[in-house]
């Protein structure tokens, strides 16, 4: 059994889960798109986290939750409507209720006062419809309602409803362990419907072996109902996999089962106290039986079973951690894989055929033991989409515009590390977005846009890296405030000519701000550079385009994977580098009349008509002047970030392996050309070129942030 | 892992003595990680002249500083003989490239006099202060001032 801190963490992480489905099922409803089933998931979602926080005794937790629901029942009752203020109100809550979870967390609560403001602001809502006064009964009162059903139901007849229907509910053996109340359950099928319910306790032991630990009772509720069955069935959607459940939808009921019925509330002997207040005080009118009774058998009647529900397939949490050790041990692996390969190639025995089949087995296993640990860290960058809605709401508000954030490609996945650590720049560049980026509405009405500003986050693989982009659809860049402001700065020259892109690129300098006023949000000084440098320790690169009057778009590059890459191995300037293998187009060895000179450094390299800016790798990281005679004769045809592509000279090519990515940021810092290093098979160091970097830095005097830079 | 040393009486420090280019000098032990044999670094481009290389640490990439070349002294001869001090400094490893390491020095905190007035600026910022021991002048280094100190933002 695990511990109450382990089950704790457990609880954490399926809030977070539960939040996001809640989220995502208001967002839905908000735009219409929501299926019939979305209300319902939506009111699981906030009654499981009601649940598990009343298991650890999360109190304020309990009754924000169990209030907010009260709320949701409404709606998926029908006696509220989905109006525009009530979602707002309802995305405002389970927003709050993300802030109370992750308080509880750290350990701490968020204000009671606020709590109370968020839930009042909801249920004056929810109440507006002029029945707030019943609203209210059912809020404190949930016995009310619940009333009927205490009494002795077999008493009742089933004489009113559209149609009967039977349901058989039997949960397995574990299902409390997994934190289900078959009460809860029976609570919600029952609903406002007759309902008649009969307890099948066949399966209770001997009270010697009793465990109170295990499941042993199931039940037959009849209802009379205009559910349809698959409205029926979803009440037990979250114990799915953890019970026996069947479903007949008769015309008539079975008269055979009246005799037998016998009214249950299932035993809350594991229900934490605070958890089910009401379905204890249920218990004595409805004449509950001590689950170790030893009573007689009730036959269970022998239901069609129909629409059995499939068992989804079983997953297992990890800690992170030891999937990042597997990641570390994997890339030693690679290096020494690498290393006896060299020795036994330079062995004298070398030749064997035997030998060879068996390196070439481990350089396949190896392989395959990494494609394998990079799919268990590889994640949808969904989540991490989904919480950019709350930052958009959240922005819009503060800076009194109205915003609505579209996303695309969520399925797209990527190495977990990664979607942490863009976390914070996203949330980033998207109040930029909104801060400085959108216009305020007046002004998009004057300009015919529409009144609702757009902000887009998609994802999408391009070439063996990630492309996230941020686009909005406001004012874009005011390319002369830009300038200005830069001057005032001291960061360039008054006199200095700069293009477009280069004015661009000066968002991204230490200290930059453009907003006039300091929102609370943005304009702070701390932005964009910050943003750049986050992307660029994840061996990422950040663009920005932007179109006057039509917005502005940033592009975030990045690697699938920050740990293996398949590299070409080869020389420039008697140095050892790698080039990644996704960025090369062609090798060739060209002639010297394919070569043409522009200006006087420059030249360019005809290839089958297309001109590409030729580029010697050795001269522009410094390692050469110029080149000798027999030096930079192949060249290596690699494409650039956008759809150009660029020539590289190298002297020599060695070797196509897989190598293992080490920062060179921890140590050291950040180089221009340079994406990071590898260990070679021989232990020596070699460094990974970035090309689009390379040709960008080129033309660049080094930049300003290498940490080690003299002084 | 502590030294006796440091075990027994806390007002003593031990320190890594190590010598090049003709000069002595010496840092706190405890920022030695470890100390090996000199391995052809891979260059750096766009480094600082004294910046020699990276190498590889078992599987850590690990910059080379020639300290020589930091402080501004006579070049030391490029032999395979030079050492490598591996230092933690400031959640960095680097590795400084010296002539020799002479030995291990135990000086009481009042055996660390400041540097005298004559020195150069650059050469005072770099140093705590000097030991004399055995007629020996042993300048202790400040590693802190090695790297330049690195802006929080792009670090």
């Amino acid at each position: 059994m695990a511990g109450a801190v382990d089950l704790k963490d457990i609880f954490f992480v399926e809030a977070d889960e539960l939040l996001s489905a809640l989220e995502e099922g208001l967002r839905a409803i908000q735009t219409g798109t929501q299926e019939a089933d979305t209300v319902n998931a939506v009111f699981r979602a906030v009654h499981s986290i009601k649940g598990g926080a009343g298991a650890f005794d999360l109190k304020a937790l309990v009754g924000f939750a169990h209030r907010f629901e009260t709320v949701l029942d409404s709606l998926r009752s029908g006696r509220l409507l989905p109006e525009a203020a009530l979602l707002g109100a309802l995305l405002h809550a389970s927003d709050h209720l993300a802030d109370m979870i992750s308080a509880s967390r750290q350990g701490g609560s968020t204000d009671s006062e606020l709590d109370e403001r968020v839930i009042l602001a909801l249920e004056a809502l929810s109440g507006g419809e002029g029945g707030a006064k019943e609203e209210e009964a059912f809020v404190f009162e949930p016995l009310a309602l619940d009333g009927p059903f205490g009494m002795d139901l077999a008493a009742v007849p089933l004489v009113f409803g559209a149609r009967k229907v039977s349901v058989s509910f039997r949960p397995h053996a574990g299902a409390f362990a997994s934190g289900h109340d078959p009460a809860l359950l029976l609570r919600d099928l029952c609903g406002i419907d007759e309902a008649e319910i009969s307890l099948d306790q066949s399966a209770l032991p001997e009270p010697g072996v009793f465990d109170p630990g295990q499941s042993y009772l199931g039940w037959v509720v009849t209802l009379q109902t205009e559910r349809s069955d698959r409205d029926v069935m979803a009440v037990f959607d979250f114990i799915d996999g953890c019970c026996d459940l069947t479903l007949t939808g008769e015309a008539s009921a079975d008269p055979g089962l009246a005799p037998f019925a016998e009214p249950v509330a299932a035993p809350d002997l594991f229900a934490p106290p605070s958890l089910l207040p009401e379905a204890r005080s249920q218990d004595p009118a409805q004449g509950a039986k001590p689950q170790n009774s030893a009573s007689a058998a009730t036959p269970a009647p022998s239901p069609l079973t129909q629409g059995a529900t499939t068992t989804p397939r079983p997953t297992i949490r990890v800690d992170i951690d030891r999937v990042d050790r597997l990641v570390d041990i994997l890339g030693e692996l690679v290096i020494h894989q690498a290393m006896l390969t060299e020795a036994i190639e330079q062995s004298p025995g070398f030749g064997s055929v035997d030998v060879d089949r068996s390196l070439d087995q481990l350089r396949q296993l190896s392989r395959q033991i990494q494609e394998s640990v990079m799919a268990i860290r590889a994640q949808p960058v969904k989540p991490l989409f989904d919480r950019m809605h709350r930052i958009v709401r959240e922005a819009s508000m503060a800076a009194g515009k109205s915003a609505r954030l579209v996303t695309e490609g969520e399925a797209t996945e990527v190495d977990k590390t990664i979607i942490e650590r863009l976390a914070d720049p996203l949330t980033h560049m998207i109040r930029n977005s909104i801060d400085h980026g959108l216009e305020k509405a007046g002004r998009r009405d004057e300009l015919g846009k529409p009144t609702e500003g757009v902000v887009k986050l998609s994802a999408a693989h391009r070439s063996g890296r990630i492309v996230i982009t941020v686009q909005d659809d406001g004012a874009g860049i005011d390319r002369d405030k830009v300038r200005q402001i830069a001057v005032e700065k001291g960061l360039v020259s008054a006199t200095a000519e700069l293009s477009p892109q280069e004015i661009d690129a000066l968002l991204f300098l230490p200290g930059f701000s453009t907003a006039t006023e300091v929102s609370a949000l943005s304009g702070r000084g701390v932005g964009m550079d910050v943003v750049r440098s986050e992307i660029a320790g994840l061996g990422g690169r950040v663009g920005i385009a932007s179109v006057r009057g039509q917005g502005t778009t940033l592009t975030i590059s990045l690697p699938l994977t920050l740990a293996v890459l398949d590299g070409m191995v080869f020389e420039a300037a008697g140095q050892t580098l790698v080039l990644p293998v996704s960025h090369i187009i062609e090798t060739l060895r060209p002639e010297a009349a394919m070569r043409h000179n522009l200006g006087l450094k420059d030249s360019v390299l005809d290839v089958r008509g297309r001109c590409l800016p030729l580029i010697d790798v050795g001269t522009a990281l410094g390692f050469r002047r110029s080149l000798k005679p027999g030096e930079g004769e192949i060249v290596v045809v690699v494409e650039r970030g956008d759809d150009g592509a660029i020539a590289l000279m190298v002297d020599g090519i060695r070797d196509q392996r897989q190598v293992v990515i080490k920062g060179l940021e921890a140590n050291y810092g950040q180089i221009p050309g340079i994406a990071a290093a590898t260990v070679l098979g021989d232990g020596s160091v070699a460094l990974i070129l970035d090309p689009t970097d390379l040709a960008a830095a080129g033309s660049l005097p080094a930049r300003p942030h290498i940490s080690l830079a003299a002084e | 892992m502590r030294s006796p040393g440091y075990a027994s009486d806390p007002d003593i420090r031990e320190l890594v003595a190590f010598r090049t280019a003709g000069q002595d000098f010496c840092i706190d032990i405890l920022s030695v990680r470890e100390i090996r044999g000199w391995s052809r670094p891979a260059l750096l481009p766009h480094a600082p002249a004294f910046v020699q290389g990276v190498i590889n640490l078992r599987g850590a990439v690990v910059p080379i500083l020639d300290l020589a070349k930091r402080l501004g002294l006579e070049p030391i001869e490029d032999t395979d003989r030079n050492v490598i001090i591996v230092a933690a400094i400031q959640n960095r490893t680097v590795g400084l490239l010296v002539e020799a390491v002479t030995d291990i020095l135990s000086v009481p905190a009042s055996g660390v006099q400041p540097t005298p007035d004559l020195a150069s600026e650059t050469t005072r910022n770099m140093l705590r202060g000097v030991v004399v021991q055995d007629s020996r002048l042993i300048r202790l280094l400040d590693v802190g001032q090695l790297l330049p100190q690195a802006d929080e933002a792009a670090a």
